[in-house]
């Protein structure tokens, strides 16, 4: 496998500029010609389809929700950053990148992460032209906050639905352009294969949701931006739908992964609650600025309710641990040291599975210095969603929470130009590696997504087509699509036709466990090796004895998890590969082995790469490819919160 | 399974759910669950139904849902004859079952409007959302042209308003609780958003004028004042939003009736 | 069918507050019949406009049930309401009711062909009035649809702010207690006077 990352020469504050002005165009008459496909609409995807055919492209989009607006980028709560430094607290490009590229523990490719950074300006821009309701000071300017730990206010944000407003301003350019005829929007309709003609990405397999139909279409270039495999744990803050098998896919079809074992726990977010729990809800991190993160000293006082348990009792673990920045501790650290005392027998809340999963977060000292009221208005929409999840008044008794999958940093590998290493194919948001390493910051997901979607994939995408001849694509007849159609029919036949006796979701429980216990917050060789056995085990049984009932004609909801979770059992065991063979601990990836007295111990001679795995067969394992990450203008150093 | 210091607060339920395949007549089917824990959310009672239906061999019913935290406007059901159930400001998904009694009957339904097709059992077509927005649901600019975003200042309170409308999650409740199946929340939500930014003002009458002559062609009914949307409304949006389309629809009929230069456009500008 | 609305609903004000002149005696009642007589132009141009308003009204008012029974695709099996007043609910069916009224009224008081046993009272408007009224029947016929009306009014005359977009929520309470008002207002003074005639205070 051929892993060019093209970065351009020349310092790194000029690469991108150079690079646009050398990058090839294709003229406004010739643009209809050519049919792009964008797969998702999230940030990334609507950014995308909108701008393409905005420059003139004829467009398809496919999202597998009833609607491009669902998309999950919708769930972001806190912000998105950027580098306008309005606050006039020496924020600047150069900052912000070096945020960025710490925040990753130095595990991302460096012109990447500054040209983020530098586009991160030109976001805010096109977002407010576009609607999207910021906060606003009263001198009617756009108001910043600090966010994630950083040093200045760069945080733009709507209330705490960010995410949501980005995302609808994004619709609404995509909608627009629906209206005018130049996007072609199929909803509930699911990618599950890629199609090359002659090594190039010329195509997709889809299922309309709704009527069943396997169909392919042809395309100039596809756009693969489908999000993050969070739900590979089965209990994740992602959506029900979210899905690793657009890019799976196109890994089977030669596109190398990148880093699958990078994946980001969030610490604050409500314990689970039961065997039947589907889903885990984020609370925004600004409530650890004033709750105390505790746990009983005593692992017998874990059953009493919380107010019987002396303040002398009480175990205040981050302040103890971290002096410095107590329960403000970045996310990573925090996650890792409650999973640590609930692994000690000292959790508190409901017993599920014989376990206590939870600390506390308590606002008792701050409501006694601040006052209920002052409490209510910094954080009262939280407190009343927890409340409605739980049904307990965080008021009055403390709050519990527990870490959560939240993000996932590894993804399909991608040059400079967000070009895959099949020719044709690009990848764009949280479906590619390309700019967070082995950690990202607090409102940075949103800042990559409206990036690559705006102001990247337009202008090197187009750099591709240039190279392709105006018409030359393929037509969906070719053979190359009918071999293709057929995989995808004879997989869904033989799903359908298995009819064991466990459903799909038991499935997608089983392999939640192993991953979250074996390749969740601390990661061992023992049990990853353990884990991989266990996943193999598992797809096996699938393949067995999976139930999907429904009909392939009609809306058959166990029909996509079946897919999706077969994807997720063979991706779970790359995973864990990759997470065994990164023999180091960086940022959300932490190997028992490789700690220095509790903290991550990374080893930057022997593992300043990218692990991409390139796909080798059913049943058997991937290869591994590394890319070297040079630090042209970086001096790595260690994180050190204590 | 879940013990909270031993006890275990569970229901025993019988659903009445809505069944129906596309384009054909449906009916409602009564199931029992045996042991529902309070602190499920109700699509999570769903998905027990659903396993339940597979381990008896049988269909499970489709229901739109995705995001399970009340934001992406997925979920879609008439619980009890209220969208979304009945505890006010919150989607289906965020309804919890310590709402319900034990040996409660429940029945499920979609939502029911011409403008919104039932896909399969619960789950319907909403797409007549989609195309009101692509008539107008947006602001024309073009990707990489806007200016400097602080040289238009927007005045907090006036953002804060655009706020409060585009927090609409375009999930179909106010249709479903409409007894008239209209969509004047929805779509008065996007037009208040838009309409009152200094952004927005180029396209205000064009942006009035054909949502609501998208919204009328997609099979939504008419408001006639009766409130339920906004008691629906996860996202607890006013009537306000309505008053104020109805205005700015006044305006722009007024203004474009008395705007024609009449002269006829000979093309080629 | 909040400009038609407006119409009617003022007039029906206007109307009311005419008929309190049979409390004040039976010649001002009957010097404002006969003022209205003698202005020809003035009486057809109002009668004109409310006519028109009339048939416009019952035009929207049909075409909207229409429109919105079909919307609503029979709706669920299982209905609640969780804010819509009984008011709202019922406008079509008070708007029947009303103008099966103002059929029989026309027919009682303007055209003269029913229930006043074919006894010409000639300009003398009071003495027609309590002869009307002194069937059982015919008053509780008005008095009932006077409240029907006050139901439709106290819908419609706050539906008219929300149609104009005159309305907000800080607003929406007191406009809804004006609109309440203004229908009980309506309502009281007209079924005064059958009352009073039933209760013979007029006669």
């Amino acid at each position: 496998m051929k892993l060019d990352s093209k970065i351009p020469a020349g310092p790194l504050a000029d690469k991108w500029n150079n690079h646009k002005a050398k990058l090839r165009l294709v003229n406004p008459a010739n643009r209809r010609k050519y049919h792009i496909i964008v797969v998702g609409s999230g940030l990334a995807g609507s950014a995308a389809a909108a701008s393409f055919a905005e420059m003139g492209y004829e467009v398809s989009c496919f999202c597998y929700q009833d609607s491009p607006r669902r998309a999950h980028s919708i769930a972001a709560q806190g912000g998105i950053n950027a580098a306008k430094n309005y606050q006039n607290d020496g924020d600047s490009v150069r900052r912000l990148f070096q945020d960025t590229i710490k925040g990753g523990d130095y595990r991302a490719r460096e012109a990447n992460v500054y040209r983020l950074a530098q586009v991160s300006v030109n976001i805010i821009d096109q977002c407010v032209a576009q609607g999207v309701p910021f906060a606003r000071e009263y001198g009617g300017l756009l108001a910043n906050r600090s966010f994630g730990g950083a040093q200045v206010s760069r945080t733009f944000y709507a209330r705490g639905q960010t995410g949501q407003q980005l995302l609808i301003g994004a619709y609404s350019a995509l909608s627009r352009q629906i209206g005018l005829g130049t996007v072609k929007m199929h909803t509930r309709h699911e990618m599950l294969d890629l199609v090359l003609v002659d090594g190039k990405a010329k195509g997709i397999v889809t299922r309309d949701l709704v009527t069943g139909a396997i169909e392919s279409w042809a395309a100039d270039v596809v756009v693969v931006c489908t999000g993050g495999y969070g739900n590979v744990f089965y209990l994740s803050t992602n959506a029900q739908g979210c899905n690793v098998t657009a890019t799976y896919r196109a890994h089977r079809r030669g596109a190398g992964f990148a880093n699958p074992c990078y994946t980001q726990i969030h610490p604050t977010c409500i314990p689970v609650h039961g065997e039947d729990q589907s889903k885990l809800t984020l609370m925004s991190e600004s409530l650890r600025n004033d709750g105390r993160v505790w746990v009983p000293k005593d692992a017998a006082d874990c059953g009493k309710p919380a107010a019987e348990i002396p303040e002398d009792a009480r175990d205040y673990f981050l302040e103890r641990k971290y002096p410095s920045y107590g329960n403000l501790a970045p996310r990573d650290i925090a996650s890792r040291a409650a999973k640590e005392v609930c692994d000690e027998g000292r959790g508190v809340g409901q017993l599920v599975d014989g376990k206590r999963l939870g600390v506390y977060l308590d606002f008792s000292a701050a409501i006694r210095r601040l006052g209920e009221a002052e409490i209510r208005a910094r954080y009262g929409n939280l407190f009343d969603m927890y409340e409605n999840i739980t049904g307990e008044n965080a008021y009055k008794q403390p709050m519990r929470i527990f870490p959560a999958v939240h993000y996932t940093m590894g993804g399909l590998w991608v040059d400079y130009n967000l070009q895959s290493n099949i020719p044709g194919l690009f990848v764009g948001g949280e479906a590619n590696f390309s700019d967070h390493g082995a950690n990202r910051l607090g409102a940075s997901a949103l800042m990559q997504g409206l990036a690559d979607g705006y102001f990247v994939l337009p202008y090197t995408v187009t750099d591709y087509l240039a190279g392709e001849k105006p018409g030359s694509r393929p037509s969906t007849d070719a053979p190359e699509f009918k071999a293709v159609v057929k995989d995808v029919n004879d997989r869904v036949a033989r799903l359908l036709s298995i009819n064991g006796t466990k459903s799909p979701r038991y499935y997608h429980k089983a392999l939640g466990k192993i991953t979250w216990e074996k390749c969740g917050m601390a990661r061992d060789k023992a049990g990853l090796e353990g884990a991989i056995r266990d996943l193999q085990a598992l797809r096996e049984d699938f393949w067995k004895n999976v139930k999907v009932v429904g009909a392939g004609d009609a809306l058959a909801p166990e029909l996509e998890r079946a897919g999706r979770v077969a994807d997720f059992l063979d991706f779970g065991i790359m995973m864990c590969l990759d997470a065994l063979t990164r023999e180091e601990s960086c940022g959300g990836h932490f190997r028992v082995e490789h700690q220095d007295a509790g903290e991550a111990k990374r080893d930057d001679a022997q593992f300043a790469h990218s692990a991409v795995w390139r796909w080798t067969g059913d049943g058997q394992l991937p290869v591994r490819h590394v890319e070297p990450l040079v630090y042209e203008e970086t001096q790595l150093s260690t994180r050190s919160y204590k | 399974m879940v013990q909270d210091n031993g006890k275990e607060t569970t229901l025993a339920l019988r659903l009445r759910v809505w069944r129906q395949r596309r384009g054909q007549p449906g009916a409602f089917e009564e199931h029992a669950l045996a042991a529902v824990p309070t602190s499920a959310s109700f699509l999570e009672m769903m998905d027990m139904l659903n396993e339940q239906l597979i381990k008896e061999g049988k269909d499970t019913f489709a229901f739109d849902h995705d995001c399970r935290e009340g934001i992406c406007g997925m979920c879609s059901m008439t619980i009890n004859g209220m969208p979304h159930g009945p505890l006010p400001g919150v989607t289906t998904c965020q309804l919890h079952m310590r709402n319900f009694r034990d040996g409660e009957t429940i029945t499920v339904e979609p939502w029911r409007a011409r403008a919104f097709p039932v896909l399969k059992d619960l789950a319907v077509d909403r797409s007549g959302f989609d195309k009101v927005i692509q008539a107008g649901g947006f602001i024309t600019v073009r990707t990489g042209s806007a200016p400097e975003a602080n040289n238009i200042p927007v005045p907090k309170p006036v953002a804060d308003e655009a706020m409060d409308a585009a927090e609409c999650i375009g999930c179909g409740a106010c249709v479903a609780s409409c007894k008239n199946g209209s969509a004047m929340l929805f779509v008065g939500a996007k037009i208040n958003h838009l309409n009152i930014l200094p952004q927005g003002q180029a396209e205000r009458d064009r942006r009035t004028l054909a949502m609501v002559k998208t919204m009328d062609e997609a099979g939504f009914g008419n408001c006639t004042n009766y409130g339920e949307c906004q008691a629906h409304c996860p996202k607890s949006i006013t009537l306000d939003v309505i008053a104020k389309l109805n205005r700015d629809y006044l305006r722009a009929r007024v203004k474009e009736f008395f705007s024609s230069t009449g002269k006829p456009s000979k093309g080629g500008e | 069918m909040a400009l038609t609305g407006l119409v009617l609903a003022g007039f029906v004000l206007g109307h009311m507050t005419g008929n309190l002149l049979m409390f004040k005696s039976p010649e001002a009642i009957n010097a404002y019949a006969k003022w209205l007589h003698d202005n020809v132009a003035l009486l057809w141009t109002a009668r004109t406009v409310l006519i028109i308003s009339v048939f416009a009204h019952i035009w929207a008012g049909v075409q909207l049930t229409l429109e919105n029974r079909a919307a609503r695709a029979g709706g669920p099996a299982v209905e609640a309401t969780r804010r819509a007043t009984f008011a709202s609910r019922t406008m079509p069916y008070s708007g029947v009711v009303i103008l099966g009224f103002v059929v029989f009224h026309l027919l009682h008081f303007t055209l003269k062909q029913v229930a006043l046993g074919g006894v010409d009272f000639g300009p003398d408007v009071y003495k027609m009035v309590v002869a009307g009224f002194s069937s059982k029947p015919v008053a509780v016929f008005y008095v009932v649809s006077m409240l029907l009306l006050c139901l439709h009014l106290s819908h419609g005359v706050s539906s008219v702010f929300q149609t104009l977009g005159l309305r907000n929520e800080r607003w929406r309470g007191r406009l809804d207690v004006l609109a309440l008002a203004y229908a009980w207002i309506v309502a009281l003074g007209f079924v005064s006077i059958p009352l009073a005639v039933l209760t013979g205070v007029l006669k």
